[in-house]
């Protein structure tokens, strides 16, 4: 009886506590409870938006179907099932707010899009355990034997910059070129107002705080997109080539000294954290926790802030295979931002089910119609118009 | 009322079938134990077996781990585990000790009684409670002090490469003193129920004989206690190597071997958690696990070692 006693009086205590670090109005918790109220302000709105299109759908579909046939040839009401998918978490910020305005137009669909890496996405896809996969990377060609449902094709759905974040108090505008990136992250400069880093910012005063480099622990698209760039821009066979040695990878083998963090936010966490930190960080990640970030010389020699209109200028001045394959970094054009991720969707060409494939379909098009308008509210940047076209036309190509 | 021997008789039976399906089911449950765990080294030993083919005996000596060229390495991650396992210890043990002989020795009755259940309360605290209080406030704080003691055994022997120059705040001695809290309660709980077996008269006959209360703890009580000391450290070792989550939010997974404590490492768990998500080829796989595979020799060692420290202090002890 006594013990209880005492153990109850312990977790009163500490409950107590809880509640007294609730209500303190220190300046973490003000800024933990602003982030509640953006997420709660942008959620009915959302859902009216939600709402609004379903009504309307429903609306046209009683009548004769006008604006979105007109566009995509696709009824989305019509469309039913339930579709399971994995992969890429870099644009699953942008899937899942289309399966939820999705979900407000065609509610007889249920799409899950269960994240998990690109590379999940893949393996997953290869063993048929989901209708389609998202990834951030392309399928090597020795690989695709191992597909067991045969051909695939690549969509393109969205694409984002990658930001240089810095954490430098009094520095609010850094400019760095791929060879000061190159030596950052290799450990070949070690404080921030070294000459190297000081030739890209002439008029700037930069302190001689230690630079400590922040990246993924996990394999990642980010890093492979990162360092696909410096090896383009920087590395031995670029031109004039460069001195950036770790190559272009998911993964690569840092210098010693380095920090990692779990996942673009966990790098994100270190940068805010540490005063002289720099890391790459996707767009969102970088502006929900409000890190400062650098513009970054293009490939015309200007330097170039992380935009989505940058980014949508890379991908128009970017070479487009046929299987709409295509790498974004270090592209041509003087608006170009250099650093960016790309995304596809792959699916198989033969689907055993023709609704599903019906499903599928209906769901890559409204990606690349509809949702291609609203990315940029979410910080994702929407594919140019003719290569939006090009992926319709591959999505057409997934059948029964 | 009497039982008359014919009764006896007629419920023998009954009873010795009873007492075999009480053996049966016993011996099964204990059996099972024992299935699982050969099943999991098999399958563990099975599935590691191509890095060890592609790599060999080197696999625990190489210390480069760089999949995109298919070098796998696992010295780094040993090394990582190893060295946050016993700084760990190091500070947990003093502490431990020090709580454990405290409320045995020397806490009124009540006091002592908060006590214990505050220590027990530390050890339900979920370790990625203890990983995310370690990057949000532990990490950050300690970023400044590190920097102030690198700076001041700057250019010191031995000292100063042991506090050298730090990152981030996520390193080794972070991880280790996380994990010096996490396992301050499972050497604190044991060593204190260990203790409390000294017998009364020892303890009587030290002060009987002028003893001050410290000769008295170190001359009858530790002595008694110390096998089962050295088990709840030994414990509190493989709690500490085998820790994943909490280590890996802290330690800056950036595998490194340096005397250094002050630069961000790796442990064989938390690379484990990290990377297996993005293994896709068969052979880095293979490499995680058979690093899951290290990680349970070596604890299995040291439950061995634990329990060879332990019989020969228990027969020191008892003086046969």
């Amino acid at each position: 009886m006594n013990t209880v006693r005492r153990r109850l009086a312990i977790a009163g205590i500490i409950s107590l506590s809880l509640v007294a670090a609730a209500c303190g109005s220190d300046s973490n918790s003000s800024s933990s409870t602003a982030a509640p109220t953006t997420a709660a302000a942008a959620t009915p709105t959302t859902e009216a938006a939600a709402t609004t299109t379903a009504g309307e759908a429903a609306t046209t579909t009683a009548a004769a179907p006008t604006d979105t046939a007109a566009s995509t040839d696709v009824d989305f009401s019509a469309l039913k099932g339930s579709l399971v998918a994995s992969g890429a978490t870099f644009p699953k910020g942008f899937y899942d707010d289309a399966i939820a305005t999705l979900a407000g137009i065609a509610p007889g669909l249920t799409i899950e899009y269960g994240g998990g890496g690109s590379g999940k996405g893949r393996s997953d896809l290869q063993e048929q355990v989901v209708d389609f996969a998202g990834t951030d990377g392309v399928v090597k060609d020795a690989d695709k034997a191992a597909y067991k449902g045969g051909e695939f094709v690549y969509v393109p759905t969205v694409i984002a910059p990658i930001t240089m974040s810095y954490n430098l108090p009094g520095v609010d505008k850094l400019q760095l070129s791929p060879k000061s990136i190159s030596a950052i992250f290799q450990l070949e400069v070690t404080k921030w107002n070294d000459p190297i880093i000081a030739a890209d910012n002439p008029g700037v005063t930069l302190p001689a705080t230690d630079i400590v480099v922040a990246r993924r622990a996990d394999g990642s698209g980010t890093t492979e997109n990162f360092s696909k760039f410096l090896d383009a821009a920087y590395g031995p066979n670029a031109t004039p080539p460069g001195t950036w040695k770790l190559g272009g990878a998911s993964e690569l083998e840092w210098p010693d000294g380095t920090q990692a963090g779990d996942g673009n936010s966990g790098v994100a966490q270190i940068i805010s954290s540490t005063e002289g930190a720099i890391g790459y960080v996707d767009l969102s990640d970088a502006k929900a926790n409000k890190l400062t970030f650098a513009s970054v010389m293009n490939k015309a020699g200007k330097y170039i802030d992380p935009t989505l209109d940058a980014t949508t200028a890379a991908a128009k001045g970017t070479k487009i295979n046929d299987d709409l394959t295509f790498f974004l970094g270090w592209a041509d054009g003087d608006d170009s931002y250099p650093i960016a991720a790309q995304t596809w969707i792959i699916a198989y060409t033969k689907q055993a089910d023709p609704a599903k494939a019906e499903a599928i379909r209906g769901f890559l098009t409204y990606l690349l119609t509809d949702a291609q308008k609203t990315a940029s509210d979410i910080d994702y940047a929407p594919l140019p118009a003719d290569l939006q076209t090009k992926a319709l036309a591959n999505i057409a190509k997934i059948g029964a | 009322m009497t039982t008359t021997p014919a009764d006896l008789t007629d419920l023998r039976p009954r009873r010795q079938i009873l007492d075999r399906a009480f053996r049966g089911t016993t011996l099964l449950a204990g059996a099972l134990i024992l299935i699982i765990l050969v099943l999991i080294a098999y399958t563990v030993t099975n599935k590691s077996l191509p890095v060890f083919r592609s790599e060999g005996f080197e696999f625990f000596t190489e210390r480069r781990w760089a999949p995109n060229k298919e070098i796998y390495g696992a010295l780094s991650f040993i090394y990582g585990t190893a060295i946050t396992a016993l700084l760990a210890v190091a500070i947990s043990v003093p502490v431990s000790l020090g709580i454990a002989l405290f409320t045995t020795q020397v806490a009124p009755l009540r006091m002592k009684k908060w006590l214990v259940s505050l220590t027990d309360l530390v050890a339900v605290v979920p370790s990625v409670v203890f990983g995310l209080w370690g990057i949000i406030f532990l990490a950050p704080k300690l970023l400044g002090v590190y920097k102030h003691v690198s700076a001041w055994f700057h250019g010191w022997p031995i000292l100063g490469d042991i506090f050298g120059r730090t990152g981030a705040g996520r390193t080794f001695m972070t991880a280790g003193l996380i994990l010096s809290v996490m396992i301050t309660p499972i050497i604190t709980s044991i060593s204190r129920e260990v203790i409390e077996t000294c017998p009364q008269t020892d303890r009587d006959g030290a002060l009987a004989l002028g003893a001050t209360r410290w000769e008295m703890i170190t001359g009858a009580v530790l002595p008694h206690s110390m096998s089962g000391i050295v088990g709840a450290v030994m414990l509190g070792l493989g709690r500490a190597m085998g820790e994943t989550i909490a280590v890996a939010l802290v330690i800056g997974s950036s595998p490194n071997i340096t005397a250094n404590l002050f630069s961000s490492g790796d442990s064989l768990p938390s690379v484990i958690a990290f990377q297996w998500g993005e293994a896709t080829t068969e052979i880095k796989r293979s490499a995680l696990i058979a690093m899951g595979l290290t990680l349970f020799l070596i604890t299995i060692v040291i439950n061995l070692l634990a329990t060879a420290v332990v019989n020969r202090a228990t027969k020191r002890v008892q003086g046969t």
